[in-house]
C-alpha cells in the first residue's frame, strides 16, 4: 500500500541530493541492524537491566507505570501529528499544477495516514485502545505537532513542508528508531525510511521552483521564510525548560535533547539551502569556527507556546475539520460494526 | 454540435479515436480515470476510518496511474489535463458527479455505490483491451471492485440508516449507468446484480432517463467546477516546469 518509492523519480530534472539526509538514513540502517541485534541477545532480566544492556522492552515485560504511561503520551502524540499532517498537504492534491506531483503528493498524504496506522497499533500494545487515542485527540487532552496548525498557503509549501517539516521529523525521529521500547522503535524505522522520500521529493520540488520562472521563485523563498521558525520549534522548548526530557533519556526514550537535535536541523540546513539557491530568514546565521557550529535566531518559544495552546492560525480549523469527519463517519462505522455482528463475511 | 476531438484537435494524436466500442477509446478511459481520481481526492484526511483513509487515496492513486499512462500514449499528459475545456473531455457523466445530491456533499454510501459501479465497468472496459497498461489496470480495478462490493454489502445490510443511505445511492446514480456501461450492459449487470442482491438493495423501478452527453463533450454543470480547482494552478503559470 506504501507506494512512495514507485514515484521518487526525478526524470527530466538535473537535482543535487539532499545532503546530509543520506548520513541520517544510514543512522536507521544501523539502528535496524542492532535491533535485530538485541533480539537474539538473551533476555537480560529486570526492566532495569533491559534499559541498561540496551536491549528491548516488550509488551509482555514488566515496565515501570510512568515508563508505559508516557510512551503513550508520546506515541499517541505523534500518531496524532501524522493525521492531523494530512490536512496541510491534503490542501493541494486537488490543485497539483502536473499529474506526476498530483501522484507523488497523494502518495505521500497516503503514506502519512499509515505513518498513523503504525503507530495507533504501537500505542496499543501498551494497553489503551484506538477508539481512547481518537477520543483524546478530539477533545483536545492530547495534542498533535503545532506545525499543522500552519496554512499551506502556495503550492511552493508543499516542497518547503517536504524539506523543511519532514526533514525536521527525521532529524528528530531518528534517534527514536533505538528507543528502549521494541514496538515503537520497529514502527520508527518503517516511518524513517519513508520519511526521508518525502524530505527529497519536497527538496526536489523546492529545486525547480527556485530555478524556475520569477514567480516560482518568489513561491518558493516565500514558503521558505513562512516554514523556516516553525520548522525550528519543531524541536520544542528549549533544554533548560523542557519538562519530560531527563526521564525519557535516563530510560532511552529519547537520545539526545531538543536544543541538540536543533542544532543538528541547522546544520544540515544551511548547505542544503545554498544548493537551492534560496535564503533563510535568519540574518545571523553564521559559522562558528569554535563551536563547530551554526549559530542561530531560536524560534519563538512564546509563539510555540501559544500555538500549542490553541491559538494558532489553523488549530480550530484543522480540529474542526477532523471532528468532522469522525463525526460523519460514525454511521458508517456503526453499519459495519452492526454487519459484523450478524457473523456474515463481506 | 461539432466535436471538438475531431479533425485539427492537436493535442490528441488520431488513434485516440480508433473506435473500440467494448473497450472504449484511451481518452474516454483516461478520462473517466483522471475525473474520478480528481473526485477520490476529496475524500484526503476525511474517510471515517484510517484504514479507509488509506484505501480510497489507494484507490484514487490507482486511477490517477491509469490516465496518467493512457494520456501519456496520446499525447502530453499535462497539456491533455490541463490545458483542454470541458467540453474537449470525454468522461462519462458519472464520474464528474459530486459525492451526494449537491456540490460539496461527501457521502461514503454514495462514494461506494459510485465505486462499484464505476470499478465493474472499468474492469470490463481494461479487459477488451490487450496491452500492457489493460492488465495492470485489470487487476487494480478488480480490487476496487472488491473493495466498493464489501461495502456496498455491508452497509446495505448493516444498519437501517445505512441501508436507507446506499439505497438512495443506488436510485440516484442508476440513471448514469447507462452511459458508463455503453456496449457491455449485459456483462455488467452480471457483475452488479448480484451484488445489489447480497446487499438487499433494489434497483430503481423507473428507469427511463438515461442522461448521456459526457461521451461527446456535453457534460453536467458538474464538470467544470471540477476542472477550474484541477487547472487554475497550472494555468497561471503557462509554460513552467513542476
Ligand atoms: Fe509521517
Ligand atoms: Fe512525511
Amino acid at each position: 500500500m506504501h507506494l512512495t518509492g514507485k514515484f521518487c523519480n526525478t526524470e527530466g530534472v538535473d537535482t543535487p541530493a539532499v545532503k546530509g539526509a543520506d548520513g541520517l538514513l544510514g543512522e536507521v540502517e544501523r539502528a535496524e541492524a542492532a535491533l535485530r541485534a538485541a533480539a537474539d541477545r538473551a533476555g537480560a532480566g529486570s526492566f532495569e537491566a533491559v534499559i541498561e544492556a540496551d536491549q528491548k522492552i516488550e509488551p509482555r515485560d514488566v515496565m515501570p507505570e510512568d515508563y508505559r504511561k508516557g510512551l503513550i503520551r508520546q506515541i499517541a502524540q505523534h500518531a496524532h501529528s501524522e493525521i492531523i499532517g494530512m490536512q496541510p498537504e491534503g490542501n493541494w492534491i486537488t490543485r497539483a499544477p502536473s499529474l506526476r506531483r498530483k501522484a507523488i503528493l497523494l502518495a505521500k498524504v497516503q503514506d502519512e495516514a499509515g505513518h498513523g496506522l503504525y503507530l495507533y497499533a504501537a500505542a496499543e500494545t501498551l494497553g489503551v485502545t484506538r477508539e481512547e487515542l481518537t477520543e483524546a485527540l478530539l477533545s483536545g487532552r492530547q495534542k498533535y505537532s503545532s506545525i499543522f496548525n500552519y496554512p499551506t498557503l502556495t503550492w511552493a509549501d508543499m516542497g518547503a513542508i517536504g524539506w523543511l517539516v519532514d526533514g525536521a521529523a527525521i532529524v528528530n525521529q531518528v534517534p527514536l528508531c533505538r528507543c528502549s521500547y521494541g514496538p515503537y522503535a520497529r514502527a520508527m524505522i518503517r516511518i524513517c525510511k519513508e520519511e526521508s522520500f518525502h524530505q527529497r521529493q519536497g527538496y526536489q520540488s523546492l529545486y525547480v521552483l527556485a530555478n524556475g520562472s520569477p514567480e516560482q521563485r518568489r513561491m518558493a523563498q516565500d514558503a521558505v521564510n513562512r516554514w523556516w521558525y516553525p520548522s525550528l520549534a519543531m524541536f520544542g522548548p528549549p533544554d533548560s525548560e523542557s519538562t519530560h526530557s531527563a526521564q525519557s533519556m535516563a530510560w532511552k526514550i529519547k537520545r539526545f535533547s531538543n536544543d541538540e537535535l536543533r542544532q543538528r536541523f541547522v546544520d544540515m540546513c544551511v548547505p542544503q539551502a545554498d544548493i537551492l539557491g534560496l535564503t533563510l530568514p535568519d540574518p545571523d546565521l553564521k559559522w562558528n569556527e569554535q563551536r563547530g557550529h551554526y549559530d542561530f535566531t531560536p524560534p519563538d518559544f512564546d509563539e510555540l507556546m501559544r500555538v500549542v495552546k490553541g491559538d494558532g492560525p489553523c488549530n480550530r480549523q484543522r480540529m474542526a475539520h477532523r471532528r468532522r469527519a469522525h463525526d460523519e463517519g460514525a454511521w458508517v462505522r456503526e453499519a459495519a460494526a452492526a454487519y459484523a455482528a450478524k457473523g456474515k463475511t463481506a | 454540435m461539432t466535436d471538438p476531438m475531431s479533425e485539427g484537435s492537436s493535442r490528441v494524436n488520431q488513434q485516440a479515436r480508433v473506435p473500440q466500442r467494448s473497450g472504449g477509446t484511451p481518452l474516454e478511459l483516461a478520462d473517466d480515470a483522471l475525473i474520478a481520481a480528481q473526485r477520490l481526492s476529496e475524500w484526503v484526511a476525511r474517510a471515517p476510518t484510517l484504514e479507509e483513509d488509506v484505501a480510497l487515496t489507494n484507490i484514487a492513486l490507482d486511477q490517477l496511474g491509469v490516465a496518467r499512462l493512457l494520456l501519456q500514449s496520446l499525447g502530453d499528459e499535462d497539456e491533455l489535463a490541463y490545458r483542454r475545456g470541458d467540453a474537449e473531455f470525454r468522461n462519462c457523466l458519472l464520474v464528474e458527479l459530486p459525492f451526494g445530491r449537491a456540490r460539496g456533499d461527501l457521502d461514503f454510501g454514495w462514494t461506494v455505490v459510485w465505486l462499484l459501479f464505476l470499478a465493474a465497468a472499468q474492469k470490463l472496459r481494461y479487459e477488451a483491451w490487450d496491452n500492457e497498461v489493460a492488465a495492470k489496470a485489470v487487476k487494480e480495478s478488480a480490487y476496487h471492485l472488491d473493495h466498493a462490493t464489501q461495502w456496498v454489502i455491508r452497509l446495505g445490510d448493516g444498519t437501517s440508516l445505512s441501508r436507507e443511505r446506499v439505497q438512495a445511492a443506488v436510485e440516484e446514480l442508476w440513471p448514469y449507468t447507462h452511459e458508463l456501461t455503453e456496449g457491455i450492459r449485459d456483462d455488467w449487470l452480471s457483475i452488479v446484480e448480484p451484488v445489489l442482491k447480497e446487499a438487499t438493495l433494489v434497483k430503481p423501478s423507473h428507469d427511463t432517463w438515461r442522461p448521456s452527453g459526457g461521451r461527446s463533450g456535453r457534460h453536467t454543470e458538474h464538470l467544470s467546477y471540477v476542472l477550474a480547482e484541477m487547472q487554475a494552478l497550472h494555468r497561471a503559470h503557462p509554460g513552467v516546469q513542476w
